[in-house]
């Protein structure tokens, strides 16, 4: 399915999600991009480890600490949305980045909704896989709702408050 | 009060875009029905039983005159001319056209308003003592800080799906007008030893189906710390509420299934991660934040005996001047000042109901009496609260005219009622015709007066947006077999002694409600000593008396 990034432009993607009751076999990912699941990756890591062709996904019932001793490691992390009104993501999300450091790719995958494309910015998420079909012009717009913000998060780490007395 | 800035307008106004154009694509199939439904609930939108209703913010409770012009104007144009003053002190349409509430939005954003987060699972808005800055049991000014939490609520990213509504309130007097025992948040601003302000911080309170006290999980925040708080226990409850049942999935069932003790622990150990934050308040923020609500230009040096003496004197001659002085006017932290409030509890009215005529009666005496604000009311009232002792008697024959005189503030008869099923699809029961009979047969006045102060509140089902359970005394409607019956409770009490109501016992018709809340008022006047307040006499004498009274087989 294709990614939508943050600068609202449609990427075809490569990366698979393995699912959590599968168990991966290892020789067969030796080429293409998998995403495994944290806990599979944490198990199996010592195998794992420096290879820029796999990476992890959080479901949302999971913690974002689970992912927190091999972070350095991952090329991407994705967070999946079950359901759109499960916001536990945009947590995962947050907390991945500001108090994990991650600093590679973060994407969205699952069922969260175009009009929470903003929300999930400010959270940290760069990457977003969305439908075959979707508008990517309707979509660039909705990463782009607001041009300003209150309270710090991810994109903006200073507070309204902060910059106001500035 | 508040006023905006260039930031504030600017993201006000790129909301009600966003809304406009999240309606269009709605309505041209684009958005199915049910992405649809969490965008509109925050933009203050919900489908009842008859039309959408549109909740509009009131933040904190707080108007000037040119926002009711413009709400009468709203009421007017889009909607049947009138409007109703809810339980969390915001302003409801009943009547507005999906298709126009953007342009209804737009409309609010001229005069500093919006609809923002008045519905959903996200944070709502938060609410404090109506008397704010006029008590003269006031220790500190919420407002300010109210402020600073709603800005930092307004489209917080990470907290706009949580498992469900997330209810603040803030306190800062002696005794609680906010109820801050019955919210998700609650907090009672104090000083401590060193003079220092801060939060004691209450977790878990609430009412619907399963009412629950709160619980203190801090006795002292530093001031500064406040929204670093609130960001450590939102993220709690948005990673561990229950998501599975929208019954249990308030914060509430989270503190209680986990223990206060434990759950204080969790959010202890998250905020360590966030407390030196940018979130920090720094001391000249919250002393911006002050700047907001100055004190008006108050006359200085009044002596209030001198003010008042002429004013009591009237009382002989128009005795329904003096019921009101005693009942609708309340004391002011400056000498010759008093805050008044306007009953919206006109018997045969809805309570809270306004027109579009009424609202711009209020705006123009909040002009010539009240330096042109006014505060809407947990109890759906509303409030002038800066208003010269010796304009009393002038302002008061203004009031009689346009029905907002009734003396009953703080009685029997000034019912917390929710809109009911005349309205609201989620009511079991009809609740305006119950306060409407309560009202006429508790007609005379001076009876009701004797009677002291009693608060009467009244939900048409278990969601308790009529606050029953922490009335003296609670209605309740329920659905049996297909018809509408109402369970009486006693006992509740809103206040820091917060209490829940106990059942009375099994649920009576619509039509004999009157006579139970007489025969309940009947035991109270036989068993209450001196002066004595009904809840009072609840707590002395308990639910035995009252059961058999009400119960006793008729003779």
């Amino acid at each position: 399915m294709p990614k939508l990034t943050n600068n609202g432009k449609l990427q075809a993607d490569d990366w698979q999600v393995v699912s959590k009751e599968s168990a991966p076999a290892l020789a067969e990912m030796f080429s293409g991009q998998w995403l495994v699941h944290v806990k599979w990756y944490v198990e199996n890591q010592e195998e794992l480890t420096n290879r820029n062709n796999i990476g992890v996904w959080l479901d949302s019932d999971d913690e974002a600490e689970s992912v927190s001793s091999v972070i350095g490691h991952l090329p991407v992390i994705g967070v999946n949305f079950p359901v759109f009104t499960d916001g536990r993501g945009f947590s995962i999300g947050r907390t991945i980045r500001e108090r994990y450091k991650f600093t590679g790719e973060l994407r969205a995958i699952g069922n969260f909704m175009q009009d929470q494309l903003f929300y999930l910015k400010r959270c940290g998420f760069d990457a977003f896989i969305v439908g075959d079909k979707v508008d990517a012009e309707s979509m660039a717009k909705s990463l782009a709702d607001f041009s300003d913000v209150y309270q710090a998060a991810v994109d903006q780490p200073v507070p309204l408050f902060r910059r106001r007395l500035a | 009060m508040y006023v905006y800035d260039e930031y504030d307008h600017k993201i006000i106004g790129e909301r009600v875009a966003q809304f406009r154009r999240q309606t269009e694509r709605y309505l041209a199939g684009e958005i199915p029905p049910e992405q649809f439904l969490p965008l509109r609930l925050q933009n203050g939108l919900y489908v009842q039983r008859l039309a959408p209703m549109l909740r509009i913010a009131v933040p904190y409770g707080m108007l000037n005159s040119g926002q009711l012009r413009k709400l009468a104007h709203i009421t007017r144009h889009y909607d049947k001319g009138y409007c109703h003053v809810t339980t969390r002190q915001n302003i409801q349409l009943n009547w507005p056209q999906l298709e126009e509430v953007p342009d209804i939005l737009a409309e609010l954003a001229q005069v500093e308003m919006h609809a923002v987060q008045t519905s959903g699972n996200c944070i709502r808005n938060v609410t404090t003592d109506q008397f704010a800055g006029v008590a003269p049991d006031e220790i500190i000014d919420p407002r300010p800080y109210c402020e600073i939490i709603r800005q930092w609520s307004t489209f917080h990213p990470e907290f706009a799906f949580l498992p469900r509504k997330f209810k603040i309130a803030v306190a800062g007097t002696q005794s609680d007008r906010a109820a801050i025992y019955f919210h998700d948040i609650g907090l009672q601003l104090i000083k401590n030893t060193k003079g220092e302000i801060g939060f004691k911080v209450l977790v878990g309170g609430g009412l619907g189906r399963t009412p629950v006290i709160g619980s203190v999980i801090r006795e002292f925040l530093p001031e500064q710390q406040i929204l670093t708080y609130l960001e450590a226990i939102l993220r709690i409850y948005n990673l561990h509420g229950r998501r599975d049942n929208k019954f249990k999935a308030r914060i509430k069932i989270l503190v209680r299934a986990v223990g206060p003790e434990a759950f204080a622990d969790m959010v202890e150990k998250e905020w360590l991660n966030v407390r030196d934050s940018a979130n920090h308040l720094p001391a000249e923020e919250i002393a911006r934040a002050r700047t907001f609500f100055p004190e008006p230009q108050y006359l200085r040096g009044l002596d209030d005996v001198e003010m008042m003496a002429p004013i009591n004197a009237l009382r002989g001659e128009h005795r329904e001047f003096g019921n009101w002085l005693s009942h609708n006017v309340q004391r002011h932290k400056i000498p010759g000042y008093r805050a008044v409030t306007l009953s919206l509890k006109f018997t045969g009215v809805p309570p809270g109901d306004l027109t579009d005529r009424q609202l711009e009666i209020i705006a123009d005496l909040a002009d010539r009496y009240s330096f042109g604000e006014v505060r809407t009311t947990h109890n759906q009232n509303m409030v002038l609260a800066d208003v010269q002792a010796s304009q009393l008697f002038e302002l008061w024959q203004q009031l009689r005219q346009a029905g907002f005189a009734t003396a009953n503030v703080g009685t029997l008869t000034d019912i917390i009622c929710c809109p009911g099923g005349d309205f609201c699809s989620l009511a079991n029961a009809k609740s305006i015709p119950i306060a409407e009979a309560i009202q006429r047969e508790f007609d005379d006045l001076d009876y009701v007066y004797d009677l002291g102060p009693i608060e009467l509140n009244i939900s048409g089902c278990m969601n308790a947006c009529g606050h029953h359970h922490i009335g003296n005394i609670g209605i309740l409607g329920v659905d049996k077999k297909g018809e509408e019956f109402y369970q009486v409770q006693l006992g509740g009490n809103s206040g820091y002694n917060a209490a829940l109501g106990e059942v009375l016992g099994p649920s009576f018709s619509r039509d004999d409600m009157p006579q139970v809340i007489r025969k309940i008022i009947n035991v109270f006047i036989k068993n209450r000593e001196g002066e004595e307040e009904f809840i009072d006499t609840f707590t002395r004498i308990g639910m035995t008396p009252f059961k058999e009274s009400v119960y006793a087989k008729a003779h």
